[in-house]
């Protein structure tokens, strides 16, 4: 196999929608597949973070602790770290807690709205941040793909750019 | 017999440029093609110079200039296009998106949008400075209208149009920095306000949801306002 890039997708607290979206690429997927393999992310079934991924495709907002030690994780192993969608890129709709603060969200979605056994869950489930934060104040980002979701168009523009090794700036609106 | 027009002769990005004396830089630009960003400014409304995204550079003079504000002058070399610009009108989009909660996802005015669209047309990648998430009111008493803080910009477009225009004076501005906010009578809530016609000329001219019509669900809120320009010209000269 010469030539192809190895690419990661993580999905953090997002929604998945940057997701379906890569997937909203359609056939371009099949051209696309030629020029890389996914090594890891919600499309295929592998346990551990590879080292020595090419590009990364990050999408959602760094929310909890289990987010925070993935994102320095795969940074580490990524040469190219992708912010994908506005979740990343900004914050968006997972940031809204942070007026608030967690307490406040804790007790309304697992007190108030309760109604069996109402509980704030402390085990096995991951901690949650003070703030939600975009993955650019954790780790450093290399490029910044808008939109919730961004579209196929875009998604397919910065995918076919990386995987030539090319640089991509995309352009697009948040929202 | 009128007194006849001075007319002065400028450079803009190294163009030659003549303008009517009384002219703004921004208008003199706008008359000739060249485009200079603007957030605050809007046709039909005093210029006031409070977003500082038409900063431009005048040769010999070391600080930067807002066009909408700044008059013409003999032999001006103006440049509104640099590098140092276009870094200094990201960071202002940029500070102004991380001091409130502008959440375009969600947003009544996603897709309508002046900050949304300027962010982009300015390539705004993301932004560099730590958000600041403050805790902002919405306020709905109004029958029609709504107030959302979170997506207020603090152009003052809404106070100028209310005063110059409607002539009612219902909005106005309290405090300073980050406490700064738009108000309506004497910092009440907007439905309980006296001075208020329920024209909606503010809601139109808002550049961002901070102000919409009741009922609009995100991305409906797209404003009219093609009345402003009409408006003012027919009242020019009855001052
Ligand atoms: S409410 Fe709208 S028009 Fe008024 S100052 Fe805020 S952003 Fe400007
Ligand atoms: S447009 Fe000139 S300062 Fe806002």
């Amino acid at each position: 196999m010469s030539g192809k890039i190895r690419l990661a997708t993580v999905w953090l607290d997002g929604c998945s929608g940057c997701h379906m979206s890569v997937l909203d690429t359609d056939e371009r997927l099949i051209e696309l597949a030629q020029k890389m393999t996914v090594v890891w992310g919600p499309y295929v079934d592998h346990k551990e973070f590879p080292p020595d991924v090419d590009v990364t495709l990050v999408e959602g907002a760094v929310s909890s602790q289990e987010d925070l030690h993935k994102i320095r994780m795969v940074r580490e192993r990524t040469r190219t770290l992708v912010s994908l969608g506005d979740c990343a890129v900004t914050g968006n709709v997972p940031a809204m807690r942070n007026p608030f603060g967690v307490d406040a969200v804790l007790q309304r979605a697992y007190l108030e709205n309760a109604t069996l056994d109402a509980q704030i869950p402390r085990e096995t489930i991951p901690m949650l941040e003070a703030r939600v934060r975009p993955v650019h104040e954790v780790v450093q980002v290399d490029v910044y793909v808008p939109g919730c979701p961004p579209s196929a168009e875009l998604i397919y523009s910065v995918l076919s750019a990386l995987v030539e090794g090319k640089e991509a700036s995309p352009r697009a609106r948040f929202g | 017999m009128k007194t006849p027009v001075r007319v002065k002769t400028l450079t803009i990005d190294g163009q030659e440029v003549g303008a009517r004396e009384d002219q703004t830089i921004l208008e003199v630009a706008r008359e000739n093609g060249i485009e200079i960003p603007t957030l605050c400014w809007l046709a039909g409304l005093s210029p006031v110079g409070a977003c500082r995204l038409c900063l431009v550079e005048v040769r010999g003079v070391a600080r930067l200039l807002p066009a909408c504000v700044t008059r013409v002058e003999e032999g001006m070399e103006v440049t509104a296009h640099s590098e140092r610009l276009a870094a200094y009108r990201r960071s202002i989009l940029e500070l102004l998106f991380a001091e409130r909660n502008h959440v375009c996802s969600v947003c009544v005015s996603n897709g309508h949008c002046d900050l949304q669209a300027i962010a982009m047309k300015l390539d705004m990648t993301h932004v560099h400075f730590p958000y600041q998430y403050p805790r902002l009111p919405v306020d709905a008493s109004h029958e029609r209208f709504v107030i959302d803080h979170n997506r207020c910009i603090l152009c003052t477009r809404c106070v100028r149009v209310c005063d110059e225009i409607e002539g009612a004076h219902t909005w106005d501005v309290i405090a300073r920095g980050v406490e700064c906010r738009v108000i309506t009578d004497l910092n009440q809530p907007w439905g309980s306000s006296e001075s208020c016609t329920g024209c909606g000329k503010c809601v139109q001219v808002c550049p961002t949801g901070a102000l919409s019509e009741k009922g609009r669900s995100v991305a409906e809120m797209s404003k009219r306002r093609q009345f402003l320009p009409y408006l003012t010209l027919m009242r020019e000269g009855r001052r």
